[in-house]
């Protein structure tokens, strides 16, 4: 249990060592796709916010991506009573460890932490979602191309369906899912989109004002030059 | 009107009896007396003053909401991390705040390393510009204190394995070492005692030393007055009234300047602060977005890039000499590495300040100095390998022999004439 428990501590520090070669997929843009991030949502609210929390995201944050309040209760509201809670769990922290080796992380900034020099944490999010494949060797039953020997199962297989390691060292889908490879690419894009959401929810309305300050300053640039150059004239 | 100029002169005359205030505005501002010849390199004087001053405004609004605390919350997230996700997320504009802190530090470097390089490329710590420099250097020693006292409070897996790394360094002095980083730290590992200690230094002790220094640096600046691009002394030549001839006042006439160099620093610092604040994970380290956790230390710990270059030639030093340990010689090459800047005034012996008058000696062995500046400093963001670690030692031979060989090759140089005044080029 201890080795396990070290293997699966030391899994992303081994693969980042030993890894000059970890190939992500780019991660669709979903940032101004309102219909895709709430989809997101849903995926993660029903999917992910079981074992992992998000704890520094109050749902009614959703608002952001186009809900009202009383969608937000009706629809997505599991884990808390009021629309103004953060994303937290019922799954003891002492037990989860004691269950997967290790406690699931908060997910809330998850999309921000993974980014490395291979790409952006969307990036990783949406390569890792999507490359979970069968392992009789690991405890879950499975296993993953750019974390291995993660500690957590394929919660989506419904969806995707079963993947097997070939021995040409790709991903070969043996037994279909609920959706189709694209329509599944497509959902795990929403999912993903949705976490880098929640990673920084002020991220788009921060461009917008950068492009109203700099403006601003761009005017106040032309002003401060001229009273400059007005007093300069007498300097020689 | 005529009144209410009265009404304002009696004021200001009540007040002057009392404290020295238009005597101030006159001695600093108003009528002192600058060379006329400024160039780009000095505008980052007045733009480290920004910065300061962002910095301890929005260090305070900081303040208010983050909670230097280490244990876990109900989520098993540590408190002093949270506190800093809520000041993201639930705090009015705290993101905005919270990137201009993190960005300003990151500038505040920029800026203080482009104000030192100024200083060598122009010889302003020459005589009698002594004491200048050296509060400048104390001011760059305090500011990295800060730095580093700060980068440990968003308690991230950087933060910690960083914060432990050097609080490490000091136990390989021989003998109190280990009782000096226990000391240091406050407990065995890095834990809540330092992040508290750590807090009390960032906000409190070591801004009120870097005001303190700020003050006697221009104090100690306004008393010699300035240099310029030329190296030459304006007050050498005097009008019938005391006037340099080559001087006009700070006031209006670089502080109109000024405004236009901020505003042209506050375009980049909004590119930054709105678009791409991470910085590619150079201002904020992705791994920082993961809470500490002493049971995970991360394959590659790396400071942020200000300190990379000594960080470099520390990790150069691999190798023991008469018995004493690798480690404990590295620390001593870094310490040197920022301490030796300090004696420039003492180590040149060269006729000329300017490097417009300087020989091509001195002019070689500075773009040297640079480009080994760089490649330290980007190397000290990698990993180390045999090979790295090669170069690191070349590069950190070159730094030190830059000031070691000074006295040397600066005399020996064939300078040109300095003209009697300022030039405008």
């Amino acid at each position: 249990m201890k080795k396990f428990l070290t293997a699966i501590l030391f899994a992303p520090v081994l693969a980042f060592a030993a890894g000059a070669t970890l190939h992500l997929d780019s991660a669709p843009d979903k940032a101004n796709d309102m219909a895709a991030l709430q989809n997101g949502a849903k995926i993660f609210v029903n999917y992910c916010l079981n074992c992992h929390s998000a704890s520094y995201m109050r749902y009614n944050r959703l608002k952001d991506i186009g809900l009202t309040d009383a969608q937000i209760k009706d629809n997505l509201l599991f884990t808390a009573e009021k629309v103004g809670e953060p994303m937290k769990i019922a799954m003891q922290r002492a037990d989860a460890k004691v269950w997967f080796g290790v406690a699931p992380p908060d997910l809330t900034i998850i999309a921000r932490a993974r980014a490395s020099e291979f790409g952006s944490g969307a990036d990783w999010l949406y390569t890792y979602l999507r490359t979970f494949y069968r392992d009789e060797q690991r405890p879950t039953g499975w296993n993953n191309v750019v974390f291995e020997n993660v500690g957590m199962p394929h919660v989506l297989w419904e969806l995707q369906g079963e993947q097997v390691m070939g021995p040409d060292h790709k991903l070969k889908l043996v037994k279909p899912g609920k959706l189709k490879p694209q329509e599944f690419d497509a959902a795990v894009g929403d999912l993903v989109g949705f976490l880098k959401y929640m990673g920084e929810p002020v991220a788009e309305f921060r461009k917008q004002l950068g492009v109203i300050v700099l403006i601003f300053l761009a005017v106040f640039f032309v002003f401060a030059y001229a009273l400059k150059r007005e007093y300069w004239k007498d300097v020689h | 009107m005529s009144k209410v100029n009265a009404i304002l002169q009696g004021t200001l005359n009540w007040v002057d009896e009392r404290f020295p205030l238009t005597t101030l505005w006159k001695e600093h501002l108003a009528e002192y007396y600058a060379p006329k010849n400024f160039n780009f390199w000095y505008f980052f004087g007045s733009l480290a003053m920004l910065v300061l001053v962002i910095q301890i405004v929005t260090g305070i609004l900081l303040t208010m909401h983050f909670k230097p605390d280490a244990s876990l919350n109900a989520s098993g997230v540590p408190v002093a991390f949270a506190s800093v996700e809520y000041i993201m997320r639930d705090v009015p504009w705290g993101w905005l705040i919270r990137y201009m802190h993190s960005t300003g530090a990151s500038a505040f470097f920029l800026v203080v390393y482009l104000h030192m390089f100024r200083g060598m490329l122009y010889g302003s710590y020459r005589k009698p510009r002594e004491l200048i420099w050296i509060f400048g250097m104390i001011i760059f020693l305090a500011l990295m204190a800060e730095a580093f006292f700060g980068y440990l409070l968003p308690w991230g897996q950087m933060s910690f394995w960083g914060a432990q790394v050097i609080v490490n360094l000091f136990s390989a002095i021989p003998l109190i070492g280990p009782d000096l980083s226990l000391w240091l730290r406050g407990d065995y590992v890095v834990g809540d005692a330092t992040l508290n200690r750590f807090f009390a230094f960032h906000v409190v002790a070591v801004p009120m030393v870097l005001l303190g220094l700020v003050a006697a640096h221009i104090i100690a600046l306004h008393e010699v007055g300035s240099n310029n691009p030329d190296g030459v002394e304006i007050k050498k030549k005097k009008d019938a009234n005391g006037i340099p001839l080559d001087g006009i006042p700070f006031h209006p006439y670089y502080t109109v300047k000024d405004i236009v160099g901020v505003i042209v620093f506050l375009m980049v610092f909004s590119i930054i602060v709105f678009f791409m604040p991470e910085f590619g994970g150079y201002f904020l380290e992705y791994n920082n977005f993961f809470p500490a956790d002493p049971l995970v230390t991360p394959p590659h710990i790396a400071p942020v890039w200000y300190f990379t270059p000594y960080y470099s030639i520390l990790r150069a030093v691999n190798f023991s000499v008469f018995g004493l340990e690798a480690k404990f010689l590295g620390v001593m090459a870094m310490g040197a590495s920022t301490l030796i800047i300090a004696l420039l005034p003492w180590l040149d012996r060269s006729p000329v300040k300017s490097i417009r008058y300087r020989g091509p000696l001195y002019k070689g062995f500075l773009a040297a100095f640079v480009i080994s500046f760089f490649i330290l400093g980007y190397l000290g963001m990698l990993g180390p390998t045999p090979m790295r670690t090669i170069v690191a030692q070349i590069c950190s031979v070159i730094y030190f022999a830059f000031f070691l060989l000074m006295p040397i090759y600066s005399s020996l140089d064939k300078c040109q004439p300095e003209p009697d005044r300022v030039t405008s080029k």
